[in-house]
């Protein structure tokens, strides 16, 4: 009542024109963090790439295609931990995808409603396992139990022809193979659940169709669960793949850490990252200056690999929502 | 004959589905190959020591200094990455959902979300620990701090990506009617919007720090690792898995056994949390990794 209509007016007027200011503060101040997520990502393969000049740029193409290691002469070259990062990679995506895959077919197809919950809760805890537990485990338990099969292996599978050469060498329990399980382990939740996701999304009418004109689970399965998600189904790999890169405690530990590129699977080899986490803090000048640039090249070709991953996985999304 | 192939499909689906519940035992299996050992081989040597004295006693020793080490830089690195990871959340849930930038960020952030962690310790050794050991003339190197740094960038798209999702499972109605009583914008999202999803957001808090609490790569040269105790933030720092990573490479039996006992706290500590936000987030979340 007392007050003047005039003043009541430009009091709103003060208020709008202050929330508007607060607005505009609170959305930048929002918007710098986002951005920060794009500056980690950036700031990783630029540090990395700054950190590693010396060797990147000083050696160039020698540092790719050497596999000499020699910190006492200065020799760099990063042929036998990328050998090493890509066969243990590819021995865990060869055990991993299939018993994925099996796993993810229990779950959606053949288990009863009450156990799927439990199941597959338990399995996801697999990847929330540590993964210098897996190397504890791994170098404690596993190591012996390999060393106690890996006799049979190069009695059984060593005498095929060709193939044979893979399971030959001696049973030391460490080495490539070890670590391409231990892997396999660990990056199968990852693998299995995006299955699993994916699995759910095909459409009940389709799945129902099948099964109407007499299709067993299997044949549902494979003829029309799997082309359905295929793309997905991939990226699920690709995401699974580009853990197994970058993974590095439990490989540290199981893999022996020898800078040799063998033809046994058996042999200990090793991998960038557990080159980088067992020589970096002893390392000074140019062998910490090779260490950064393994990591970058570890940098570049996981962030392809899951840049493959996410695009597949997104184009199923964009389908669903259709 | 039309019963030979009826017969070879049955075998072949037969087959097929014997071979997946195979599958899920072997996985199955393994879990509890691991969690077995862990848990019998720490809770053998779980005792006072353990939490009373530290690692420069060796195997007479406990890992006192670790646990504290540990706690500071988890509690250190949620501080960071809690603030950053919830506006980040929020700008992408409520000012970009629908812009080229929103979906740059959030697909860069899954990206991020599976980083080798190595890498991001070098990344915050070239841009903490180099720096700071310039500027303090080498009195501080690593540090504590430049390992709550490595850890809160491994937490930091976990709490992106859940506050994102969080926030767009509130229902629109709730903004629609804040916005008619002429509420900013600014207080709509921290005083209606974030309180109604404070649980979500919380849980993905202690997803991340389920993360980033067992990382021992990113810590190997950010933090490095301390004999001592200490709760300073500038100085070398020990921590759980870094002490584990040492005794497990260490030759003598008895530190084997120390380390074993850490495991186990560790171990529990990760997977009590993951399953306690597991359980809650599948009540609410649609289907994504």
């Amino acid at each position: 009542m007392s007050s003047n209509p005039a003043i009541a007016v430009s009091n709103v007027d003060q208020r709008s024109r202050r929330d508007a200011r607060r607005d505009a503060l609170f959305r930048r101040l929002l918007k710098a963090c986002a951005l920060l997520v794009l500056a980690a990502l950036l700031g990783a393969a630029l540090s990395t790439l700054w950190g590693g000049r010396e060797v990147l740029f000083g050696q160039g193409l020698h540092f790719l295609t050497s596999d000499a290691w020699n910190p006492v002469t200065g020799d760099y070259g990063a042929l036998a931990p990328v050998f090493g990062t890509l066969v243990t990679s590819l021995i865990a995506l060869l055990l991993a995808v299939p018993v994925s895959f099996g796993i993810a077919l229990f779950l959606t197809e053949i288990a009863p409603a009450w156990l799927r919950g439990p199941v597959s809760t338990a399995i996801e805890l697999l990847a929330s396992i540590p993964s210098i537990i897996y190397g504890m485990w791994g170098l404690f338990v596993f190591v012996p139990f390999m060393a106690r099969i890996e006799p049979a292996l190069s009695d059984t599978l060593g005498r095929i022809p060709l193939l044979g050469k893979l399971f030959q060498g001696p049973p030391l329990g460490l080495g490539l193979l070890t670590a391409g399980i231990v892997l396999a382990v660990m990056v199968l939740p990852f693998i299995c659940s995006v299955m699993r996701e994916v699995f759910q999304t095909v459409p009940v009418r389709l799945k129902e169709s099948a099964y109407a004109l007499g299709s067993t689970t299997w044949e549902v399965v494979w003829d029309i669960v799997l082309p359905y998600t295929r793309s997905a189904v991939i990226g699920g790999i690709f995401l699974g793949l580009g853990r197994a890169l970058g993974e590095t405690m439990a490989v540290t530990f199981v893999l022996g850490n020898a800078y040799s590129i063998t033809s046994s699977l058996l042999m200990p080899g090793t991998t960038i990252s557990s080159s980088i986490a067992n020589e970096f803090n002893e390392a000074v000048g140019t062998h910490r200056s090779a260490l950064i640039a393994l990591g970058f090249l570890l940098f570049v070709v996981t962030f392809v690999v899951l840049l493959i991953a996410r695009l597949m996985l997104r184009r199923l999304a964009r389908r669903e929502g259709a | 004959m039309e019963s030979a192939i009826y017969l070879r499909r049955r075998a072949a689906n037969g087959l097929a589905l014997g071979l997946s519940v195979c599958a899920t035992v072997l996985g199955l299996l393994f879990l509890a190959w691991i969690l077995w050992v862990t848990l019998q081989q720490g809770i053998g040597a779980i005792d006072w020591k353990l939490f009373t004295k530290i690692t420069a006693y060796g195997a007479e020793g406990g890992l006192a200094n670790a646990i504290v080490g540990s706690l500071v830089m988890d509690v250190m690195a949620l501080a960071i990455c809690a603030p950053i990871g919830v506006a980040a959340g929020t700008f992408l849930a409520e000012y970009a959902n629908r812009t080229k930038l929103g979906a740059t960020i959030r697909f860069l952030n899954d990206i991020l979300l599976s980083a080798p962690s190595i890498v991001l310790g070098l990344f915050v050794y070239v841009i903490v620990v180099l720096p700071m050991s310039k500027l303090t003339g080498g009195a501080v190197s690593f540090s504590g701090f430049a390992g709550a740094v490595a850890l809160a960038l491994i937490g930091l798209p976990v709490i992106v990506r859940t506050t994102d999702e969080m926030l767009q499972l509130v229902p629109g109605t709730l903004r629609e009617a804040a916005l008619s009583l002429g509420v900013p914008q600014w207080k709509l999202t921290v005083q209606v919007l974030m309180r109604a999803a404070t649980s979500g957001i919380v849980t993905g808090v202690l997803l991340a720090l389920a993360r980033l609490a067992g990382e021992t790569a990113p810590l190997l040269f950010t933090a490095f690792g301390n004999n001592f105790m200490t709760a300073h933030p500038f100085d070398k720092m020990e921590s759980l898995p870094v002490a584990i990573y040492q005794y497990t490479n260490d030759p003598n039996p008895a530190l084997h056994a120390i380390a074993w006992a850490g495991a186990l706290l560790i171990t529990l500590f990760v997977l009590g949390l993951s399953l306690a936000t597991r359980l809650f987030l599948r009540r609410h979340r649609s289907p994504n990794d």
